[in-house]
């Protein structure tokens, strides 16, 4: 018979494995994908798959050999950070105004936004890229900050409102009696105040930008194709390229990986955030 | 601040030298497919920009799928994002009607154009113009291990039915051994199992539409080949064929898994590769099985450079396709890669280079079955389209990815053969009713 803080000892052991599982489980296709890009085409395809083998850098001198990763990888940067920053100046303003000026049609509002998500992307393609094709946009990096921009906003407006409903109102009263303007209730009051939460709406947008390729790939060529557009590069309808497609996942990943490892602590924080009380 | 004058006048003196520079060349921007041939002419090019040193290219490289979706959404918005595009032959022709494509005219005389084999000229043309050079082409065939063969005291004829086909994948079907008897694609896809699905459906004598654009697929001939594919495959095919690809049965055939194989003429060069292949010299080649006919038994396809009629560059396009898919450019890849490595299928005098067929078992069958496919006369009744493993109509593309998606369901066992059939007739003759081929 367990005692109580055997009982209690033993759940911790089990949820820790469980955990354990979990994250491993998660963890395992990028494991994989690192593996798989130190080894030779004929090691990748083999079956059973090889664990054990002589590792190689032979895909990542190809990679090196045949693109310019830095050229796609400022891309990346660039739009990736661009619609972050764009669409945290029109999510913020715009949920600071339904969190505290709700009217009756905020909540529906709220929903519309959201609702534009459910549109498979493919059924929007072609005006879009004929409203691109006119105004210039094609292939430039600032068509494609406008196209995540539009993309993410609902998002960013919905995770930034839940963040401010958390903030009791009357602290912006208090600050208005002071004489705060909307401006500086926002800048100084309602910013410090949800830093956590509008970090992680920040990586999260941030990771959302690096990782979408269906209008990168429709709507660069050369000069502002991302890293996604790397990536596709190397699938091939013959040949064998699952080690050096590896690789350029691996360096594709690479970037946003370690940006998010740096900054898990705000990540945690931001997505409990309001979570416990 | 004292050196504002010096600043601006270096500022202007910058922007004038930019823009100069930027007037002075020409940017070419290729759309193309990433697969070895591609990526030699891709690591070639300097020697392009080294002679015009007018003209800069650039290159986008994407998955087939992925660039047939980016070249279609540009050329019919008339995006002009591409000024060179790799096609192939179902492409060319319609594109080319619509008039989306520029013709290709005024050949240098060096560039002899009667060298290109004649069947792939006239898979790149519509109404006698031609809308795309080939870089490189290919028919398919079957690829079969000499050694496995001759241990079992079996002889491969240079064409072979589908019926021997079967008996011998029977006799060299050793699973246990992990060795399997025949190895075909099974994933779903028109230009995946459908390109192979079609050619057997040639030589069963079947054809995807009459003489009045009415689908066949509730007829013998479709479901004789149907049920012998899926007979075959589930027999004597290696497990979960039915997601197989032709990646995926090129390494299962290189890690020595297959007896058997019968697809595309490139794969020769892949098999008796040493970096991808562990049986490179124990490969034998025999043309694509044939059955009830020789007709269309092997397919014909080419990857082809066109320019598009939304270009603003199409001299500078010209004179790259012309270089890329020339004699000239043949040679330096012989130089910079090997001999072997000269892209296949598309120049008779390749294949008149006593060179090139020592250093490439594969050539003499690859020749064979270029020489062999007729995309105007590919089936034992008469059809009223062109293309060998496809129909070159708009509609096409759509109808076999569907039908692709049945076959590979009853490969899969998820629905019987003549489900798929049927279902494959109601879905066709759906389309062409709505594309008003009849009523």
């Amino acid at each position: 018979m367990l005692t109580l803080k055997q009982g209690r000892q033993l759940q911790t052991v089990l949820l820790g494995t469980l955990a354990w599982l979990v994250a491993l489980t998660i963890f395992f296709p990028i494991f994989w994908m690192i593996l798989t890009s130190f080894k030779t085409e004929i090691d990748a395809f083999a079956t059973p798959p090889q664990l054990f083998f002589t590792p190689t850098l032979e895909n990542y001198l190809h990679i090196d050999a045949r693109s310019d990763y830095f050229h796609f990888a400022w891309n990346s940067v660039v739009v990736s950070f661009g619609s972050t920053l764009l669409g945290m100046l029109l999510a913020v303003p715009a949920a600071y105004s339904m969190a505290f000026f709700e009217t009756k049609r905020t909540k529906s509002t709220l929903l519309w936004m959201l609702s534009t998500k459910m549109l498979p992307p493919v059924g929007v393609l072609v005006p879009i890229y004929l409203i691109f094709k006119d105004f210039g946009l094609l292939d430039t990096k600032f068509g494609l900050v406008l196209i995540y921009t539009l993309i993410n906003l609902p998002i960013m407006v919905w995770m930034v409102y839940t963040y401010f409903k958390e903030i009791p109102k009357d602290i912006l009263e208090a600050a208005r009696l002071d004489g705060a303007t909307a401006l500086q209730e926002i800048y100084r009051v309602l910013l410090p105040i949800s830093k956590g939460g509008l970090a992680s709406t920040v990586l999260l947008s941030l990771i959302l930008s690096w990782n979408e390729a269906f209008w990168s790939l429709n709507l660069t060529a050369s000069s502002a194709a991302p890293l996604t557009a790397l990536v596709a590069s190397y699938s091939s309808p013959e040949g064998l390229f699952w080690a050096k497609l590896s690789a350029v996942s691996t360096l594709a990943c690479a970037p946003i990986l370690i940006f998010g490892w740096l900054s898990q602590k705000q990540l945690v924080r931001g997505l409990s955030f309001g979570a416990v009380k | 601040m004292n050196n504002s004058p010096i600043r601006s006048a270096l500022f202007v003196a910058t922007l004038a030298a930019v823009s100069g520079a930027s007037l002075a060349s020409t940017t070419v921007t290729i759309g193309t497919v990433n697969n070895g041939d591609m990526i030699r002419m891709q690591e070639l090019s300097g020697a392009f920009e080294q002679a015009h040193p007018d003209i800069k290219l650039e290159w986008v490289v994407l998955e087939e799928n992925v660039l047939r979706q980016r070249l279609t959404t540009d050329i019919a918005t008339n995006g002009g994002q591409f000024d060179v595009m790799t096609i192939g032959m179902y492409e060319a022709p319609i594109w080319g009607k619509k008039g989306w494509l520029k013709p290709v005219e005024n050949l240098p005389a060096d560039y002899d154009l009667e060298d290109i084999f004649p069947s792939v000229r006239k898979g790149l043309s519509s109404e006698g113009s031609l809308y795309g050079l080939p870089f490189y082409s290919e028919s398919s065939m079957t690829y079969y291990r000499t050694d496995l063969f001759e241990a079992a005291g079996l002889s491969m004829p240079n064409q072979p039915s589908w019926d021997q086909i079967r008996d011998f994948a029977k006799a060299l079907h050793k699973p246990a051994e992990g060795q399997y008897g025949l190895c075909l694609r099974g994933k779903a896809g028109w230009g995946e199992n459908m390109a192979i699905v079609s050619t057997m459906a040639n030589a069963f004598g079947a054809r995807w539409f009459d003489e009045q654009w009415k689908p066949e697929f509730n007829g013998s001939a479709w479901k004789d080949t149907i049920e012998f594919y899926v007979d075959a495959l589930n027999k004597y095919g290696p497990p979960g064929v039915s997601s197989n690809g032709f990646n995926e049965t090129l390494a299962l055939f290189g890690s020595g898994k297959c007896a058997i194989w019968v697809d595309s003429t490139v794969a020769g060069s892949f098999v008796t590769d040493t970096s991808q292949s562990n049986v490179t010299d124990k490969v034998g080649f025999a043309l694509a099985p044939q059955q009830v006919t020789t007709k269309g038994a092997g397919w014909l396809w080419s990857w082809g450079l066109a320019i598009p009629a939304s270009s603003d560059a199409g001299d500078a396009a010209t004179e790259f396709v012309t270089w890329a898919t020339s004699k000239e450019y043949s040679q330096l890849v012989a130089e910079k890669f090997g001999i072997a490595a000269m892209p296949p299928g598309s120049r008779a005098s390749t294949y008149a280079n006593a060179d090139y067929m020592a250093a490439a078992p594969f050539a003499a069958k690859t020749l064979e079955s270029m020489d062999r496919a007729d995309p105007d006369d590919s089936t034992l009744k008469p059809s009223p389209y062109t293309g060998i493993q496809f129909a070159a109509i708009p509609e096409f593309q759509s109808i076999a990815t569907q039908v692709g998606k049945l076959v590979s369901g009853a490969l899969a066992g998820s629905m019987t053969v003549d489900e798929a059939l049927s279902s494959s007739q109601s879905i066709t003759e759906r389309e062409m009713k709505r594309a008003r081929y009849y009523q």
